[in-house]
């Protein structure tokens, strides 16, 4: 591998839509030389030994939560958990308190997931130690971003020039915009497929290509990514219902059978299986979705090392 | 000062390095020649290929990337871009030989043996280097020399340039710019 000609400056892993196609490329590279860490008999290395990574989470999760302090621990890094409930979140202090408070304790870096857009980067300007966002509201989730490019690069050896699809409740989702951000500095084309409820057409300002007919581009896509149906929104009047958005957005076996034959499947998970994607297809060989998992933690791996050599 | 070694001096160099790692392993049991990243993975390969020629069957080569294991990683700075390591051979209860270009304080050996454990166990480890320029900070001394550096200033660099990486063979000793 050359050695590549720019580095790491940043402090911090807040957003894709700052970083640079350079910067980007060598987050991936980093992780891609990470990920071999896991496959070793003594699945660690000292790299961040006597430093302290706290995971913050104001929301629930299951896949990230485990993956940054998964990856924190391969690093050699002493490993925090931190959950709103039953901290004194619930006795009224507020998100910078709480987060001063637990750097004044020596932390070298946060990860934090909230549901308020913006979270990660108020922190950032509010406290010392390295920050990476975990996901702040509907705004960004980088590293998602991150293990979703990185996943695709070593499917096709390469993102630019591929066609790629991001399927649901695009105005909600995070994972949405951090993989517009990445795909499009790294030469992608992106198209945004949802009902106009839930995809309005200001996404097009974003560089993106806006779809509302599913069928209408299935067989031109090289990745299409299918992201979850978040049932604590169903409910709003923004949502179909979950039927018909099943119908009309959901990957059944019988579009699948009309996508391009080596169309790679991707989901950030937690998937509703039967509703946004066939258990057929989720579980089948053109699907990414447990390389997405593995990848995860090498990027992350990646990220918490990186933002603590800067400086 | 400026020094400068040719590619005539490396490759008398080298000839002296193959022939005292020859001299010391037998050529019928398995040996495992480790390159620590960048120029010890071109110099590992270089004596695979030598070693082989001169009888040796059973070697098999690796590639080292110590980044992790530095312990001054904190004052890289950023610059330390970690690339893959490559041990897909089983290193334990066998002979293993680990090869850099230049030793000087010792930390980078001392790192590549805090990885190599992580890998296995190894039935012993010997260090076979290209060039010696001596300032050892760390009790650590290399088994195979093919070159030993006297009186390097330690505000100087000694800058190996191989063929593969470089496009010529040279080590040249300079002061740091």
């Amino acid at each position: 591998m050359s050695k590549p000609t720019s580095r790491w400056r940043r402090k911090h892993l807040l957003t894709l839509e700052e970083l640079s196609a350079d910067e980007l490329r060598f987050i991936i590279d980093t992780a891609d030389s990470f990920r071999e860490v896991s496959k070793r008999s003594v699945k660690k290395v000292p790299a961040l030994r006597g430093r302290v990574v706290v995971n913050a989470f104001f929301e629930d999760s299951t896949r990230t939560r485990t993956s940054f302090a998964l990856a924190a621990q391969r690093l050699s890094a002493d490993v925090i958990e931190f959950s709103e409930k039953g901290s004194s979140v619930s006795k009224g202090e507020t998100l910078v308190d709480t987060a001063r408070n637990i750097e004044a304790m020596g932390v070298d870096v946060i990860v934090v997931r909230h549901p308020a857009a913006g979270a990660a980067d108020l922190l950032a300007r509010s406290v010392q130690c390295s920050i990476v966002n975990a996901g702040d509201g509907a705004h960004e989730h980088p590293t998602q971003g991150l293990l979703d490019v990185y996943t695709i690069r070593e499917r096709f050896g390469h993102i630019e020039g591929l066609k790629v699809a991001i399927v649901g409740d695009i105005v909600n989702s995070r994972v949405a915009r951090s993989n517009l951000w990445a795909l499009k500095k790294l030469g992608a084309e992106v198209i945004l497929v949802g009902p106009p409820t839930l995809l309005p057409n200001v996404f097009e300002k974003l560089g993106a290509r806006v779809v509302h007919d599913f069928d209408s581009i299935i067989g031109e896509l090289d990745v299409i990514n299918m992201l979850r149906v978040q049932f604590e929104r169903v409910k709003s009047s923004a949502f179909p219902s979950v039927r018909e958005f099943s119908r009309f957005f959901g990957l059944t076996v019988e579009r699948f059978e009309r996508c391009k034959k080596d169309v790679f499947i991707m989901h950030p998970g937690p998937m509703n299986r039967g509703i946004e994607i066939s258990s057929t297809i989720a579980d089948g060989k053109q699907s990414g979705i447990l390389q997405q998992v593995t990848n995860g933690l090498a990027v992350r791996m990646a990220a918490l090392y990186l933002v603590t050599q800067s400086g | 000062m400026r020094t400068q070694y040719e590619q005539e001096d490396i490759r008398s160099a080298f000839d002296r390095l193959v022939d005292k790692i020859a001299s010391s392993f037998s050529d019928q049991q398995p040996l495992s020649i480790i390159g620590i990243l960048t120029r010890g993975e071109v110099l590992a390969e270089r004596l695979k290929i030598r070693l082989k020629a001169k009888g040796f069957s059973q070697i098999s080569r690796g590639v080292l990337d110590i980044t992790l294991y530095r312990d001054d990683l904190s004052q890289a700075g950023g610059k330390a871009f970690v690339r893959p390591t490559e041990i897909d051979i089983d290193i334990t209860g066998q002979p293993l030989l680990l090869v850099d270009d230049v030793i000087f304080t010792g930390r980078s050996i001392r790192a590549a043996l805090g990885a190599l454990l992580d890998f296995g166990r190894p039935s012993l480890v010997r260090v076979a280097v290209l060039a010696d320029r001596g300032g050892r900070e760390l009790p650590i001394q290399p088994d195979f020399v093919g070159l030993t550096l006297r009186d390097v200033p330690p505000d100087h660099r000694v800058n190996v340039r191989l063929t593969e990486t470089d496009g010529r063979d040279e080590i040249v000793v300079e002061p740091r710019s």
